[in-house]
């Protein structure tokens, strides 16, 4: 038994792929709290970054800067009494958000954190993504359908067009990558996850600067695919405040609501980790050519730590900033201890053991975290595009555009 | 009504007759509101929808309806007065404007020229205020959240300078029958002055978020288009009516309170479109801006209260008097039997009138086009139902 445990950890691939489940459980465990708390995280950074772009201060009640708001919140969603229409469809109701929320964690089985943190390399990775993604759409049609009130369907019909359209599109950017794994000596592509990082790695460029601008505009088509596929701002007809008040999900409350939440927050990582992978260099360093060495790795090794020590320092410094009224002592003492658990991650960062095994994710993780934050910079700048102008976006610009990269990606393989 | 008109008229209901599905299934019937996120308040509109077409509309209001005209046959002149406030409550001091105005012609007296020219600074104020919260709400309908949040912050800054003149923020009710309630509190001037430094850059920051924004200018170019026949027809003023490209503006074409004194454009537009709206609000406020300056810097010495008797008894007659309000043309008819209460007070509100074009300028767009639609003419509930 104990064997079996340590087995996997002298081998260098992923555990589905080694074969090895107890090992595989262990990620999907770890994935699956590290999402949760992604989200959480993500909601209230959110919420911040949001307020702090529009002139405001965002949540400051529930614990120091509203810390603890999205425990707070869920806590409220949870114990909220559970609503059902009394004209609705109740089992198509109850499934719909399980199976958005199903799909939407599904397809972290085969995202890379690192070249051995992922539960399974698929050669088929971008595919089982992809399809397993888009699935989800079937989960809003439900809830729309089954709430048997007129914006919810309306709702559920502009996302079921909205993110068939856009699939088409993505499909086309994604392909023109695929296609630049194949530019090796062997001329075999690979649609596994891992194989398409590690390509990056071989031809020592990441793919959105490769056959420059070629993969960039496919970067640039797959970027706005990717919120429209989620529903988000400029694209998010489907919950359209203004117009449908919630769209798909305006019958919906409670826990069954934070269930569409947590789908949608989910998915916005999930397709982020896919264009991450694509064209981001997947869990590579930045600048890995210009600049290469081993004092360059060392470096870049570190940073994992620093930044970590950086908001611990940024914790320490609003804990000095607290108001130092008796009734904030709690909330003080609370973010103090806060900073003190950054930096202690940080300093455990800098263990060399640790480090080298967790600076693939930090990398991976902070990309992924650098696209959230523009899904965020959207939503605070852009106005929302009316139904048939979205359709336009997909269908007159994006599809040619997609084809003309494919095509053109294809002919640069062939000639360089 | 016009013969162009009597042609969109068929064209609209051969639209209803003609254009069905092909698969000939029901037309949607959805209520829109009274509670919801964009009907500004109470409004409920029925949307007759063929998917996502707009195959017609009704207006439900009488909603936020209290009576206002009323009232006013129960109490003297003078109590009436703040009421008026609470009719468009974000362009308060311009009904107070209109309310004493009205009641001044029938009294015939006539405020000073420094009560004149302090009422014309606080209404091109609060004209600012009440475009910076049209902006505001129309930019959040459209789906931009920002703007909301700028606009909220400076309109602030007017609203501390009313505040800060006569006690209140929102229903000021700032001016009295004959004149102003107050003399300008020390600093009147500077911190108008400073308030002016304050805004402009800010009204450039907006126009820089919005004006060629491209999200912006397809969500509202050649949308919720009006002519200015189908306009004039319709009696819609203000701004929509100006976007149309008529140069219709009270504050030009009959001069009240003291703008005659001052050198201001009215700016118009040329294709009725929510766009042109847009614009054409956008440099009201500048033009606002002009006024504001120009008369801060030559307020007459003088008193701030004509002579009027402490308890009104206008003589018997009837009056119209009508000001240019943020919204379009504010109109009171005031018929006054020589008692100290007014026998019939009439309000002909800008909302209530330019609400009446919201179905000519859906009719075939779509339903986030409804949402446009409403937020550009810049209604307010309050004065829709009074």
């Amino acid at each position: 038994m104990l064997d079996y445990i340590t087995s996997y950890l002298k081998s260098d691939t992923t555990p589905g792929s080694a074969g090895n489940m107890f090992w595989a459980f262990v990620y999907i465990v770890l994935i699956f709290l590290g999402l949760s708390v992604a989200v959480i995280a993500m909601n209230w950074l959110e919420r911040k970054i949001l307020a702090h772009m529009q002139v405001r201060l965002g949540p400051m009640r529930v614990g120091p800067h509203g810390l603890l708001q999205p425990i707070a919140d869920a806590l409220k969603l949870l114990i909220k009494e559970d609503i059902m229409p009394a004209e609705a469809d109740p089992f198509v109701f109850w499934v719909a958000p399980l199976i958005v929320v199903i799909t939407a964690f599904t397809v972290f089985i085969v995202v890379p954190f690192g070249p051995t943190h992922a539960v399974t390399d698929m050669n088929i990775g971008v595919l089982f993504m992809l399809g397993v993604s888009s699935l989800s759409v079937l989960g809003v049609v439900m809830a729309g359908w089954a709430s048997n009130s007129h914006y919810p369907l309306m709702g559920a019909l502009r996302s079921s067009a909205q993110m068939v359209s856009y699939e088409i599109a993505m499909g086309l950017a994604v392909i023109s990558a695929v296609l630049m794994t194949s530019l090796n000596k062997e001329g075999t592509g690979t649609l596994s996850m891992i194989g398409i990082v590690q390509a990056q790695q071989a031809q020592h460029v990441w793919f959105v600067f490769k056959f420059f601008p070629l993969g960039l505009i496919a970067f640039f088509i797959f970027a706005v695919a990717m919120v429209a596929e989620t529903n988000r701002a400029p694209f998010d007809l489907p919950e359209a405040e203004s117009e449908l008040t919630a769209g798909f999900h305006t019958e919906y409350s409670g826990f069954r609501w934070s269930l569409f939440f947590l789908a949608e927050y989910s998915a916005m990582i999930a397709v982020s980790s896919i264009a991450v992978t694509l064209w981001l260099g997947g869990w590579m360093r930045p600048f890995p050519n210009a600049l290469d060495g081993e004092t360059w790795d060392l470096v870049f090794s570190l940073v994992p730590g620093l930044t970590f020590m950086f908001l611990a320092g940024i914790t320490f410094y609003s804990t000095a900033r607290m108001p130092k009224h008796p009734y904030f002592k709690v909330q003080t003492i609370g973010l103090g201890g806060f900073g003190a658990v950054l930096a202690l991650i940080g300093v455990a960062l800098f263990v060399p053991p640790v480090r080298d095994r967790v600076q693939d994710i930090f990398w991976f993780s902070a990309k992924v975290a650098f696209s959230m934050y523009m899904y965020i910079w959207y939503r605070g700048t852009f106005p929302r595009y009316r139904f048939d102008q979205l359709m336009k976006v997909g269908w007159k610009v994006l599809l040619p555009l997609g084809i003309g990269v494919l095509v053109l990606t294809a002919i640069a393989g062939i000639v360089f | 009504m016009t013969d162009r008109m009597a042609i969109d008229r068929t064209s609209h209901l051969e639209l209803e007759q003609h254009e069905k599905t092909f698969l000939d299934s029901n037309e949607l019937i959805i209520n829109m509101g009274p509670q919801h996120p964009a009907t500004h308040g109470v409004l409920r509109v029925i949307l007759k929808l063929d998917g996502e077409k707009v195959l017609g509309t009704e207006c439900v209001i009488g909603y936020l309806h209290r009576g206002v005209e009323k009232i006013a046959e129960h109490r003297t002149y003078t109590m009436f007065n703040p009421y008026v406030d609470r009719m468009d409550y974000v362009a308060a001091v311009s009904n107070g404007l209109g309310y004493c105005e009205a009641v001044e012609k029938l009294l015939n007296v006539e405020a000073p020229r420094r009560a004149q020219y302090i009422r014309v600074i606080l209404t091109e104020l609060n004209r600012l205020a009440s475009h910076m919260l049209w902006l505001g709400t129309h930019a959040l309908d459209i789906g931009a959240i920002t703007p909301l949040f700028y606009t909220f912050r400076d309109r602030e800054e007017i609203l501390k300078i009313f505040e800060k003149y006569c006690g209140a923020r929102l229903t000021t009710h700032a001016f009295r029958i004959g004149g102003c309630s107050y003399e300008t509190y020390d600093g009147f001037e500077r911190e108008v002055k400073k308030f002016l430094d304050f805004v402009t850059p800010k009204i450039d920051e907006y126009e820089e978020l919005l004006t060629t924004n491209r999200i912006w200018v397809e969500r509202t170019k050649d949308v919720g288009k009006i002519s200015a026949r189908e306009c004039i027809a319709l009696g819609v003023t203000g701004p929509v009516l100006r976007a149309s490209g008529v140069k219709w503006d009270l504050r030009k074409a009959q001069p009240y309170a003291a703008y005659s004194d001052f050198d201001f454009e009215i700016p118009v537009g040329q294709n009725g479109d929510t766009y042109d709206r847009y614009i054409v609000r956008m440099q009201e406020m500048r033009q606002s801006l002009r006024i504001i300056d120009q008369a801060i810097g030559k307020i007459p010495d003088g008193p701030i209260m004509a002579k009027v008797a402490k308890v009104m008894k206008p003589p018997v007659g009837e009056i119209y008097h009508s000001i240019e309000a943020p919204k379009g043309e504010l109109g009171y008819f005031i018929v006054s039997d020589g008692s100290t209460q007014p026998y019939r007070v009439r309000v002909r509100p800008p909302s209530f009138v330019n609400l009446q074009a919201l179905d000519m300028m859906v009719r075939g767009a779509l339903v986030a086009d409804v949402i446009a639609v409403i937020g550009t003419l810049d209604i307010v509930l309050g004065e829709v139902d009074r």
